[in-house]
């Protein structure tokens, strides 16, 4: 297939792990952003080809893993009464809330459907005159585009029955906080390539030269990463605090202009508070008012819910770079992809699931057998 | 959800009120929203998440990367140059 096969040959990684060992002079702690990447990483067992001087740390670009504990609350509260569709992605259904999860309201009867787009869940919403129908918008700035769009299709239509539930995050406001934080270890940024494509690099500019870290923006195929980390380590070490596009194919510095316009239209930035991290200002988009009658937790009145984390899941560090998963005591063991105790554990691009499906079975041979 | 992954436009159309297409993700194809890529023609290959295109690939760009990247980890992999290797550039 084309823009893939030769983006996973094995001869040009090699190759690109080589020119990695060449370059490097000294270790480096570098990031990737999202969680796709850690798939990808774990998958292909390219963290262990990587020479030692290079440890890659897991960020928290994932959006299952980052919704919110009071956000599922919230979801199961309105999924739970009558007269609701609830629809979501199929990850979301796994998600531990306070009590039980998204499954086990529809094993009580809950009408809870997974879709693959918003606009499945619009199409329910046409087909369902007499019902609620409420979609469950999470989501980086990938999702964003999609979700906006989808509430501006149902006022064109006139749907009255189609409410959002928002949970959106924005990765330059995550960046900034993990840069901040006084036990920070992060030197370099794999940028989230397809936040890049809507969003484009300029925001990471500022935050480049301010905090002296380079970044690159870097594809989701192993020679992509591999490459992302090649342009990374080599303005690591010339000292070069840039903005690198690795990934050019698909993303440019203005990024998708079409898109960020819809988005700004519809949403504004809002505070959000990350799962087992905390509020980050202004790291959230919420809908703009004039766009308010489409919020779930208006329509359904459940603002005010609440919620306290488990205390044994350590997710919030893992999602921070400043633990890794085998560390957490329960992982493997009480917290498994079957039975998950953190969110982290349930989609696959959570860094939880992907050490568990890969690390077993893991050699040095990765590559070959992907 | 996040895994966005290239796909071929086969076929574009309107569909209440918005500009749709049927994808080609290696032989698997799939309806995706066209409205964020209006400039997107039947042949080009888009980044496709949740349903709706949000990047189309550029040929060139990503012949361009290939070539460079080949010329750059290639360098000095020539075994006649073996033991000749150009120093490593900002040994600092
Ligand atoms: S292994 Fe489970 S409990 Fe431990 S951090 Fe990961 S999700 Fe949380």
């Amino acid at each position: 297939m084309k823009y893939i096969t030769e983006y996973r040959d094995a001869d040009l990684v090699k190759k690109t792990l080589k020119k990695i060992e060449k370059t490097i002079s000294r270790p480096w702690t570098l990031m990737e952003i999202c969680g796709g990447q850690t798939h990808a990483i774990v998958k292909h067992g390219l963290d262990q080809l990587l020479p030692e001087e290079v440890e890659l740390v897991h960020g928290p670009g994932c959006p299952v893993c980052v919704t919110p504990l009071e956000l599922i609350d919230k979801a199961m509260a309105i999924a739970s009464q009558p007269d609701v569709i609830f629809t979501s992605y199929g990850d979301m259904l796994r998600v531990p809330g306070s009590n039980g999860d998204l499954f086990s309201i529809r094993a009580r009867g809950g009408d809870v459907r997974v879709v693959y787009s918003p606009l499945d869940a619009l199409k329910i919403a046409q087909d369902n005159p007499d019902k609620e129908v409420v979609f469950f918008a999470i989501g980086f700035e990938t999702t964003a585009p999609a979700n906006v769009m989808s509430v501006l299709q149902a006022q064109n239509l006139g749907l009255e029955n189609y409410s959002i539930l928002v949970s959106h995050v924005r990765v330059p406001p995550a960046i900034r906080a993990i840069l901040g934080s006084p036990s920070n270890r992060v030197q370099g940024f794999l940028a989230a390539g397809h936040v890049n494509a809507v969003m484009g690099y300029w925001e990471y500019e500022p935050i480049a030269e301010e905090f002296q870290v380079p970044m690159a923006v870097t594809g989701f195929e192993p020679l992509d990463i591999a490459q992302g980390i090649l342009t990374c380590v080599e303005s690591l070490e010339k000292g070069e605090y840039v903005v690198e596009n690795a990934y050019r194919r698909a993303v440019t510095k203005a990024g998708n202009q079409t898109a960020q316009k819809i988005i700004k239209q519809v949403f504004q930035e809002c505070d959000r508070k990350w799962r087992g991290i905390g509020v980050i200002p202004g790291s959230g988009w919420c809908l703009r008012p004039a766009f308010q009658e489409f919020d779930a937790e208006k329509r359904f009145d459940v603002e005010s819910i609440q919620s306290e984390e488990s205390p044994v899941c350590i997710s919030g560090l893992i999602l921070q770079g400043l633990k890794k998963p085998h560390e957490c005591p329960a992982f493997g063991t009480k917290c498994t992809p079957d039975h998950p105790l953190g969110a982290t554990m349930v989609s696959d691009e959570g860094a939880c699931a992907a050490y568990y499906h890969y690390r077993s079975h893991l050699t040095r041979q990765g590559i070959e057998s992907s | 959800m996040c895994l966005g992954v290239p796909g071929k436009i086969i076929e574009i159309y309107q569909a209440q009120g918005l500009k749709m297409g049927k994808v080609d993700f290696s032989g698997v194809t799939r309806e995706a929203c066209l409205e964020h890529v209006p400039e997107a023609e039947v042949g080009d290959y888009a980044v496709v998440h949740v349903g709706f295109a949000i990047s189309l690939l550029s040929e060139e760009e990503a012949q361009e990367t290939i070539n460079l990247l080949r010329e750059i980890v290639e360098a000095g992999e020539n075994p006649e140059s073996a033991g000749n290797r150009p120093p490593r550039e900002n040994p600092s």
